[in-house]
């Protein structure tokens, strides 16, 4: 592996995607959900004005997608830098 | 077959169940007791965190908030899901790594010294405490309601039992009861949802059949619920926000780091056999979360149009005024779910125009237009007081649904509030056990000597707990809000820069817990009395209510760990730098290889 205990490449690599994470956990919930909530809601998704929705429904779909997203890039992380468990 | 036959049959068998599994289970050693031997799979340790984490405030107390606030209330499902986020990406995988099994176990490694893993202790203490506070009201709810008792008996055969239940049995006797209480009380939430959503909706999907439109009519639930509320001088249901946006984007966020700064949760992440597992068991634990999130909002909104619907019938399902002098029902004619809840006193009325009939309305509304229709129609100010923490317990008879559904909500509701009440007894009895009295004040205690100090301290916080909930400084859902306000300003930031700088010396770390914890402390004691006993507030020598930029005491908590991170960063400038050994333990911290099984050994 060419990359074999680099670790600081390892903890950028990481810091680099838990930025891009966090980047759309704080668009969905703060973003969506309460700051431009009010702009949103001009628009419906069926019955539901859509800044309520994101704020009441949304965000946590989107929440759980995110953190299995993670967990997946983690592990390809892991094995690209060779420091995965056994 | 009776209501309260039924009540007493599927509480009776629930508790049965998770008894028979705590007895099968019994815990050995100490390691086995707090964190089961390191040996729970990830989706079963994501249902247990689940169940563990919906307490009385999730499932009792949450929604019935939500239906008063109306989108405001998203704060508490943004904030209570959104913090698994961070939990999954900033802290299980590398306390995982960590391998040891209490949250001041790691500060004091991490910062090496005893002084900084006693005030990590206090933190813990602190808010694990106020938590449990908030189950004590959810729990005197529940069985006041259960038993026909009023809400202060409810609480002391709460004490009773949850005192019994957390005492025998460790972590894994809880792991797997606290899988069938998710069980439990995920159906006890869901099924009636449905009921209550095919009425209204004909959309057996509650999550679909809030944005549906209401049966044989041309407008959605929501919209009709709007112009209800508003017509009866309520903010709009869709835009009304929590105090001000500002204090809505504090609370949330608030929410969401406490939700990662709780120890009984963190815990749960020692026990998973992988720092991969810890990834996954955080999304698992929020799959199962959001199956009752995202199902509460429709339990929130149903639950307000049902209310409304029944004391003045037209106004939903036929659109009629709610003025017209015959709107309203007759008290004496009420439904007996409302004689059944005025026995708790959670539900009282009073007939101040004196016409027999039951007018609900907001009589502080400031809206001209609405006061003079108000007045017009000889109302004179508001009758019926409906405790919010009673919505959810209350919801299934309200739509009168069938009792068999009325009783499973009762046992779901317990569940709830005993596997939370269990799983922080656990948290409070490893960091006064394990942390404090072996850690620092007697190393050389027998294993059955701290086993019988976590014991006793479990029964003094049931006491304690249980004679503050006497007189709760808020709703369930809002005294556990506070209990997160205190996590996220105290332990949060503590645990994270123990993580992400090297660079973070104890010193540093010491004072920003310190002044996180005394900042939000000073400003919610001041709203709530100190350690919430009744008239000890200070409010004017803050300023008067919610005098910071407006912010709730509820929301102060994301402030706090704003003042923790700024104190310590400024700290660790001017203190040396942590020694060498400490930066390797956290370079090998942040790396998955080498993960071992959690073995407690200092």
């Amino acid at each position: 592996m060419q990359h074999k205990h680099d670790v600081k490449g390892y903890w950028s690599a990481t810091l680099g995607l838990l930025t891009k994470i966090l980047i759309v956990w704080f668009l969905v919930s703060f973003g969506a959900g309460i700051l431009f909530a009010d702009m949103l809601n001009g628009i419906h998704l069926g019955g539901y004005p859509l800044g309520f929705w994101f704020a009441h429904q949304g965000s946590m779909y989107i929440f759980i997608a995110l953190i299995f997203w993670y967990g997946k890039k983690m592990g390809e992380i892991d094995r690209e830098f060779d420091v995965h468990e056994d | 077959m009776d209501l309260q036959t039924w009540i007493y049959l599927v509480v009776g068998a629930s508790f049965a169940l998770y008894i028979g599994i705590a007895i099968w289970a019994r815990a050995g050693s100490t390691s086995e007791f707090y964190a089961a031997g390191g040996s729970v799979p990830p989706v079963l340790n994501g249902m247990a965190t689940a169940a563990d984490w919906m307490s009385a405030a999730s499932f009792i107390s949450m929604a019935g908030l939500i239906s008063n606030m109306g989108y405001g209330g998203g704060l508490f499902l943004m904030g209570w899901t959104g913090g698994y986020v961070l939990l999954a990406m900033l802290l299980a995988p590398y306390l995982r790594k960590f391998g040891k099994f209490t949250v001041p176990q790691f500060i004091g490694d991490r910062f090496y010294s005893k002084a900084a893993s006693t005030v990590a202790v206090l933190c813990l203490l602190t808010a694990s405490l106020t938590y449990i506070i908030g189950q004590m009201t959810g729990v005197g709810v529940a069985f006041s309601r259960f038993l026909g008792v009023s809400s202060e008996v409810g609480i002391y055969v709460g004490m009773g039992i949850v005192f019994l239940y957390a005492v025998f049995g460790g972590m894994k006797g809880i792991t797997y009861t606290q899988v069938a209480q998710y069980c439990v009380l995920i159906a006890a939430y869901i099924i009636p949802a449905i009921f209550i959503s095919v009425q209204l909706t004909g959309n057996p999907i509650p999550q679909l059949g809030l944005g549906s439109n209401i049966v044989g009519q041309d407008i959605s639930l929501l919209a009709r619920l709007d112009t209800v509320v508003t017509d009866l001088g309520f903010g709009k249901y869709t835009t009304t926000t929590a105090g001000s946006t500002l204090n809505m984007f504090v609370y949330t966020m608030s929410l969401m780091i406490g939700t990662a700064g709780l120890p009984h949760v963190i815990m749960r992440f020692f026990t998973v056999p992988t720092v991969a597992a810890a990834r996954s068991s955080a999304g698992w634990a929020l799959v199962f979360i959001a199956l009752l999130y995202t199902t509460a909002p429709a339990v929130a909104a149903m639950a307000k149009t049902n209310l409304i619907r029944t004391i003045t019938p037209g106004v939903v399902m036929q659109g009629t005024t709610p003025y017209a002098a015959d709107a309203q029902i007759k008290y004496d004619e009420r439904p007996d779910w409302m004689k059944r809840w005025e026995k708790t006193g959670l539900l009282k009325f009073t007939d101040k125009n004196g016409d027999g009939r039951i007018q609900y309305y907001n009589d502080a509304s400031k809206n001209e237009d609405f006061k003079k229709k108000a007045a017009d129609a000889g109302w004179k100010g508001n009758e019926l007081t409906v405790n919010a923490d009673i919505i959810v317990l209350a919801n299934p008879e309200i739509a009168l649904l069938p009792n068999w559904v009325i009783a499973l909500v009762a046992a779901g509701g317990l569940a709830a509030a005993l596997s939370t009440a269990a799983g922080l007894l656990m948290a409070i009895s490893a960091a006064i056990s394990h942390d404090l009295v072996k850690g620092v004040f007697a190393p050389d205690i027998s294993e059955k000597g701290e086993l019988m100090t976590g014991k006793i301290a479990m029964a003094v916080s049931i006491v304690v707990a249980g004679y503050l909930g006497l007189n709760p400084p808020g709703f369930a859902a809002g005294t556990v809000a506070l209990a997160f306000g205190i996590a996220a300003s105290s332990l949060f930031p503590a645990i994270m820069m123990g993580i992400f700088s090297k660079k973070m010396n104890k010193e540093g770390a010491i004072a920003g817990m310190l002044s996180g914890l005394f900042v939000t402390l000073f400003y919610v004691f001041a709203h709530k009395g100190i350690f919430f006993i009744k008239g000890t507030d200070f409010l004017p020598m803050i300023g008067g209510a919610n005098s910071f930029f407006g912010i709730t005491p509820e929301a102060f908590g994301a402030i706090g760990a704003l003042v923790n991170f700024a104190v310590a960063f400024a700290v660790d400038k001017v203190t040396k730098e942590p020694p060498e050994h400490i930066q390797h333990m956290v370079e090998s911290v942040r790396i998955p290889r080498g993960s071992k099984a959690v073995d407690g050994a200092h």
